[in-house]
């Protein structure tokens, strides 16, 4: 079975989006989004954790035994974790005081193992790495647009704390809307989380049943002329 | 002598009739909310009521239903009127539109509009706001027979539009009775010390209580016109002075008294009003008494152990949680069929 590439990212991004429509991983994806910087954060260690565990896991793919495969794929995205975490303790320390528990987490987000056994397990090496990082990406892009809209009702600003991940030139980056702006702490709250994240569902639906009917619409035109 | 057929009682309740009720009931209670509080109360209501209508109006037409109908059965003024009753007084516009957007759209119409909402739309609205936007639903202005002065209309209008200075009123605000029960307890004072405060009057806070008997009043005219049930108010405050009684005569230095709790917070409007509605309550008979006795207790518990001064609303969302297993398991025997002795 092979799989084109364009494919592949159409999947990863949009048909087949980890966070809008396999619903995976969502416990991090509504515990951290609370800013932009956070989503964008976890999102980026997401995304190169699923990269390099498709790539490792389609590379042992043939010389793993099928019962053995899952402690397997788990003791590889553990150590591609691991290894994250230390990264990020000792560059991006500040970050990962916020993101703390959810990045050890990582080892546990389903779509990880979902696409080492679902998609990488079985597909070349170039192919899988695709894969994961078009799957990362999709992953990323819902993560900083929830991060986006939470911080935007919940603070009032966009991209604060930018300095966590970029830097202390970063700090700048920080834009008010509206310096009045009291702030709606449900949006921060969990609660928050999950209106967003039901909102970029429907966003998603709408979007896909105006393309459906577009479509439909030009393909039942010579029949009815 | 004329014969007719059956059904011979004919149903006097529409939803309009009902709610027409309700409103009529709230008007005493809200009539002594104004003489101790001033007119803060009136503009709350007025921009409740609007918002509601407007935000009723909005979705019937995005879900192409007819305007009038659902527009005059007054359940959205019933809905905007109690969350206005809930929230403090002078509350900004921006908190009221916030508030009754949830009630309207996440609590009701995201269900399938009046009589599919699994919470009471209200309360949906006024936790939101509680959890949200703690400063403002914290800053209650005292009665004014303590703190001698009040906003005219002019004023409060303003005052919710943001177009006041707040700062010169600031003084005329203070915590709740039952919010400084909590904080009293928390520093370790008796109860006789924390009644020094002169917001305290007979049993529970001035103008508080008696705004309370009104509720109570308008409760009775409900339970007349049998808009509602004794059940869930009887269970209700049983469900809170049975606790209360019991840790009161345990502890009488440190607890508040039951009458304290009774005449407190939202309990008479809460077990009369609130929790009585008859779409997010249960329905059987046994299940209205194990739905209000749950609300009662839970807030004796919210009150008690929790972090927020009152605990009526989270009860009520709480017990409205468990309607459906409560009416699953009271579902009264279907008569001829089933009998105990084959139940086992």
């Amino acid at each position: 079975m092979s799989i084109s590439s364009t494919e592949i990212t159409q999947n990863g991004l949009w048909k087949n989006n980890v966070a809008l429509v396999q619903l995976l991983g969502l416990c991090p994806l509504l515990a951290v989004t609370s800013t932009t910087i956070n989503g964008i954060g976890l999102g980026i260690a997401t995304l190169v954790t699923l990269f390099l565990s498709n790539i490792l896991v389609s590379l042992i793919r043939d010389v793993v035994r099928q019962e053995v495969r899952l402690p397997v794929f788990v003791l590889i995205i553990a150590s591609i974790v691991t290894i994250i975490e230390l990264v990020m303790k000792a560059w991006f320390y500040e970050l990962y005081l916020v993101l703390g528990i959810f990045i050890p987490l990582i080892v546990t987000n389903c779509s990880i193992i979902g696409r080492a056994e679902g998609f990488a397990s079985k597909n070349t090496v170039a192919a899988s790495a695709l894969d994961g990082f078009m799957m990362g990406l999709g992953f990323l892009i819902v993560l900083t647009i929830l991060g986006l809209i939470r911080e935007i009702f919940g603070f009032g600003t966009i991209f604060a704390n930018a300095e966590l991940m970029f830097g202390e030139g970063a700090r700048d980056f920080q834009i008010t809307l509206n310096a009045d702006y009291e702030g709606f702490l449900l949006a921060i709250l969990p609660p928050g989380a999950f209106f967003g994240l039901a909102l970029l569902i429907v966003g998603k639906n709408l979007i896909e049943d105006r393309i459906l009917s577009t479509t439909k619409a030009v393909t039942t035109e010579p029949i009815t002329t | 002598m004329s014969l007719n057929s059956s059904p011979f009682i004919k149903p006097s309740a529409s939803t309009n009739r009902l709610m027409f009720n309700v409103l009529l009931a709230l008007v005493p209670g809200t009539l002594a909310y104004l003489w101790f509080f001033g007119v803060g109360i009136l503009v709350n209501i007025l921009f409740s009521v609007i918002f509601a209508l407007l935000l009723e109006s909005l979705v019937l037409v995005l879900r192409k239903r007819p305007l009038k109908p659902y527009l005059g059965d007054y359940s959205a003024v019933v809905t905007a009127w109690l969350f206005a009753l809930c929230i403090p007084m002078h509350s900004p516009w921006w908190l009221i539109a916030t508030g009754i957007f949830f009630a309207m759209i996440a609590g009701k119409h995201l269900y399938g509009g009046l009589g599919f909402n699994p919470f009471n739309p209200a309360m949906v609205g006024y936790v939101v706001v509680l959890i949200s936007f703690p400063k403002e639903m914290t800053t209650w202005f005292l009665p004014t027979q303590i703190s001698g002065d009040s906003l005219n209309l002019m004023q409060a209008f303003s005052y919710s539009l943001g177009l006041l200075d707040t700062s010169q009123w600031d003084a005329l605000t203070s915590a709740t009775p039952l919010d400084q029960y909590k904080t009293g307890l928390g520093l370790n004072l008796t109860i006789s010390e924390i009644r020094q405060s002169p917001v305290f009057g007979d049993f529970a806070g001035v103008g508080w209580e008696w705004i309370a008997n009104w509720w109570f009043i308008g409760g009775l005219y409900m339970l007349f016109t049998k808009t509602i049930r004794w059940h869930i108010p009887v269970s209700m405050i049983l469900g809170l002075l049975i606790p209360a009684f019991l840790f009161y005569v345990i502890n009488p230095d440190s607890v508040a008294s039951p009458g304290f709790h009774l005449f407190s917070g939202g309990l008479m409007l809460g077990a009369f009003f609130i929790a009585t509605d008859p779409v997010s309550s249960s329905t059987t008979t046994q299940g209205r008494l194990i739905y209000g006795f749950m609300i009662g207790v839970l807030i004796y518990i919210i009150r008690y152990w929790g972090g927020y001064p009152d605990g009526v609303a989270f009860a009520v969302l709480l017990a409205n949680m468990a309607v459906p297993l409560i009416d699953y398991y009271t579902q009264p025997r279907t008569f001829g069929v089933n009998p105990p002795d084959d139940h086992g």
